[in-house]
């Protein structure tokens, strides 16, 4: 029946203006104690950078591998068996076993309590496959294994890349993991991605080693060449000092030079270390590398014992400060790609929100004037349920601090073309009943009981539509998603409560008039 | 009422539809889709320029000397406005980006870098790959929603109604060659969802009809149930469309090809629901027992 309880139509109205009140608090400064929500503008409207990385696990697997092997050797002899042949090819560990050994050997490897499995106490698997090959035994990470690292490479990773970003200080970042080997970072309002994205490329592995003297050191050789230029240099493998040690470093004026250092404090190790190192090396070169290149290599002409120091390299304020909180912030556990960025500058967000705003408001008044001139009276009644959809849509995004996005803006228009098909079908379903019924209140109550079914159907369909968006698009596209999927329910609520009590309304008090629609 | 005999014309607008669809699987096959960064992987940049003499005649040239691979360079929008896509995305060189401006600006003078987007070929694939996913998903779910409250015959006609406008927008994006990105895989999407709404609505009319007219042949009935919704089909179809030419005309660059493809989207869904959905309850000669049988299940 056409008619509405009191208690109904107040919470109708209350819920209305609760929702109105959010939407408006987005374009105007309402008190803020009171509320102080605002939709999330993505990072297409506002401007600023979404960046995906993925690390680059082999390093780490090799890494790894190799610590195993040692692993594996110091066991087995403990054990007083001999094993011989000890490689590693590609992620596989090879050795030899004697025939008298193989099954003892075998069993070791894959007892579930031993040492070398302790993998499997906390994690009930295998940290490795073995497979074992007459006398020759294959080791290689198992899916598991290799999942464990991955996360753990990962959870490690995304917290030096939190402290970068930090540093750098923009506004709230966004920084998540995605699968178990990637790092979704989104920068807000950034305008130029360009540091950023030089400081999250760098490893930033720090390494104190003596160029080579001799070239026959006991802990090998390796060469490597020099950031600024293509001299080359032969180092000694054997490492002094890590980044690990250090507890701050910053970018200063070295008073003498005149030139731009980085200077640096070590922990009570590192400070120790250090002071062993240049006490037994005057005179000797130090080379200072960075992921694998040498900034700089000055001769040592004192202990230096105090924990702190100096490395000079041709700094200028800028790089000796990005050099400086790479240190601070750590060595990443293996390098960073970025696999995918998508950068808007801040003037084509504005451009696309005025371009956005200025389109909504066409196609809303279009809708309105079309559907005033279809329908007249009833016109006005799907307008204002129109209108009040649309505040109820941006309340709700609101309410949630919903992220919108270009394709939001879209969406929410979208919503202003399809809300009215509910009232149309409503609408043209009473002029036909009115054919056969002559008391227009039993038409008007035909014509929305009988539409209910279809317009439920024809909105499911829609809505299941915006799921799918919602779960498998990333983005600027998901915030399209939500858009079209909360705008199918708020139409579905302003048609069949603000809509239908209007339409109630009219019809009661114009009862005697000769075709109302 | 409306009367007009839609049902005379199933034949030939079925005709027609095969051929779209012939000539649209045609050109998918042969030309392909014009996939943009989002799925081919490369770099995409729309730079604006401070110089107005500069045409895309230089912007090419200048871009052309740098090794990027394939460059492609189209005006976007204003007269300063320009969109740049190339092949190579350098991930391991934090600097790619900057570089490439510096190199700019020395040939052309100062640009400005409105928009980069950049994307590995491992992410791109797994996009494609994701944007397939959804469609197929989206037209399973709408599958068995329509199967759920239908009848198979119902079903059927609804389906191929769909596939026939997807496969009629997507052909119309491969033989213009307009790019396809993640926006347009959210157009599809959604017109998917309206395809089936419009059809949904007559559906529920012809299955009303069917229980109240009892000896009348369903092709006759489609043809009044079409009339009955016909008003209904109009005013929403226009409604949409007034929202979407709003956004092609004044939404900006960006939403071009979703707003371009909703539209073709609409008119298609709108054609389809009438001569698509409806011939297929005629071929399958659908009855009063059809539905009679299946509510006695």
């Amino acid at each position: 029946m056409l008619y509405f309880s009191k208690l109904r139509i107040i919470s109708v109205i209350i819920f209305t203006i609760i929702f109105s009140y959010f939407a408006l608090s987005n374009f105007t400064k309402l008190d803020d104690r009171f509320f102080s929500k605002n939709i999330n503008l993505g990072l297409d409207l506002q401007g600023g950078s979404y960046l995906l990385l993925e690390i680059d696990n082999r390093p780490v697997i090799t890494q790894r591998l190799q610590a195993k092997i040692i692993e594996l050797k110091r066991y087995f002899k403990e054990k007083e068996i001999s094993l011989k042949n000890f490689s590693l090819n590609g992620d596989t560990i090879t050795f030899e076993a004697q025939k008298q050994d193989l099954e003892q050997v075998s069993k070791l490897l894959n007892d579930k309590e031993s040492d070398i499995n302790q993998y499997y106490q906390s994690y009930k698997s295998h940290e490795f496959d073995v497979i074992e090959n007459n006398n020759l035994f294959n080791l290689n990470y198992s899916r598991y294994g290799l999942v464990l690292l991955k996360n753990a490479s990962l959870d490690q990773a995304i917290e030096i890349v939190r402290r970068r970003v930090d540093e750098v200080g923009t506004n709230e970042p966004n920084i998540l993991k995605r699968s178990n080997d990637r790092i979704l970072v989104e920068l807000p309002g950034l305008d130029d991605p360009n540091r950023i994205k030089s400081l999250l490329g760098k490893t930033a592995n720090l390494t104190f080693q003596f160029i080579s003297q001799n070239s026959e050191e006991s802990f090998g050789t390796e060469k490597l060449s020099f950031e600024d230029d293509d001299r080359e240099a032969i180092v000694s493998k054997r490492i002094i000092l890590s980044g690990d040690n250090l507890v701050d470093a910053k970018p200063t004026m070295n008073s003498q030079t005149n030139e731009t250092v980085v200077s640096f404090s070590l922990d009570r190790v590192g400070a120790k270390k250090f002071g062993k190192a240049t006490s037994t090396g005057v005179g000797k070169q130090l080379a200072i590398i960075l992921d694998g290149k040498i900034i700089s290599a000055p001769t040592v002409r004192e202990p230096i014992v105090g924990g702190s120091g100096q490395i000079s390299g041709n700094f200028t304020f800028q790089s000796a400060t990005d050099l400086a909180l790479l240190l601070r912030s750590g060595a990443l556990p293996a390098p960073l790609n970025i696999i995918e960025e998508r950068t808007v500058g801040p003037d084509l967000g504005q451009d696309s929100i005025d371009a956005g705003i200025l389109s909504l408001i066409i196609g809303f008044l279009l809708v309105i004037i079309f559907m005033i001139y279809k329908y007249r009276a009833f016109g006005l009644i799907a307008n204002l349920a129109l209108i009040t959809n649309l505040f109820l849509l941006i309340g709700i995004l609101t309410l949630f601090e919903a992220t919108l996005t270009l394709p939001g803006i879209a969406g929410i228009i979208l919503t202003v073309g399809m809300a009215v098909d509910a009232n149309v079908l409503i609408f043209e379903r009473i002029k036909e009943e009115t054919k056969s019924e002559k008391n227009p209140i039993i038409a008007f109550d035909a014509g929305y009981t009988k539409s209910r079914t279809t317009i439920l159907d024809a909105n499911i369909t829609t809505l299941i539509a915006a799921f799918i968006l919602f779960f498998m698009g990333s983005g600027p596209v998901k915030g399209f998603s939500v858009t079209l999927g909360v705008g199918i329910l708020t139409t579905l609520f302003s048609v069949y409560f603000i809509a239908r009590l209007l339409t109630s309304l009219y019809v009661v008090k114009n009862k005697e008039k000769e075709q109302l629609l | 009422m409306n009367n007009i005999s839609f049902n005379k014309f199933y034949r030939k607008f079925n005709i027609l539809s095969l051929i779209l669809i012939i000539t649209s699987l045609i050109f998918l096959i042969i030309k392909g889709l014009n996939y943009g960064v989002d799925f081919k992987g490369g770099t995409l940049i729309e730079l604006r320029t401070n110089d107005k003499t500069n045409n895309i005649t230089m912007i090419r040239d200048s871009f052309n000397q740098m090794n990027l691979g394939d460059v492609s360079v189209k005006k976007f929008g204003n007269e300063t406005d320009f969109i740049v896509k190339f092949e190579k995305q350098n991930s391991n060189d934090p600097e790619f980006i900057k570089n490439i401006q510096n190199k700019l600006s020395s040939s052309i003078g100062d640009v400005d870098f409105r928009r980069v987007e950049n994307v590995g070929p491992k992410v791109s694939s797994e996009l494609l790959k994701s944007g397939i996913i959804a469609i197929s998903l989206s037209l399973a779910a709408m599958l068995l929603y329509i199967w759920i409250r239908f009848e198979w015959q119902f079903s059927l006609g609804a389906i191929l109604a769909i596939f026939h406008d997807v496969i009629i927008t997507l052909g119309i994006f491969s033989i213009f060659s307009l790019e396809i990105n993640l926006s347009i895989v959210a157009a599809v999407l959604t017109i998917v969802g309206y395809s089936m709404n419009d059809t949904v609505v007559i559906f529920d009319r012809v299955r009303e009809n069917l229980r109240k007219y009892s000896d009348t042949k369903i092709y006759e009935l489609t043809n009044i149930s079409i009339n009955e919704t016909l008003s209904r089909t109009i005013i929403t179809s226009v409604t949409t469309l007034l929202a979407l030419l709003s956004i092609y005309l004044f939404g900006g660059e960006i939403l071009k090809g979703f707003s371009l493809a909703m539209i073709l989207g609409v008119i298609f869904g709108t054609y389809s629901s009438i001569y698509i959905a409806n011939p297929v309850l005629v071929a399958l000669n659908v009855s009063q027992r059809t539905i009679v049988k299946e509510e006695k299940d």
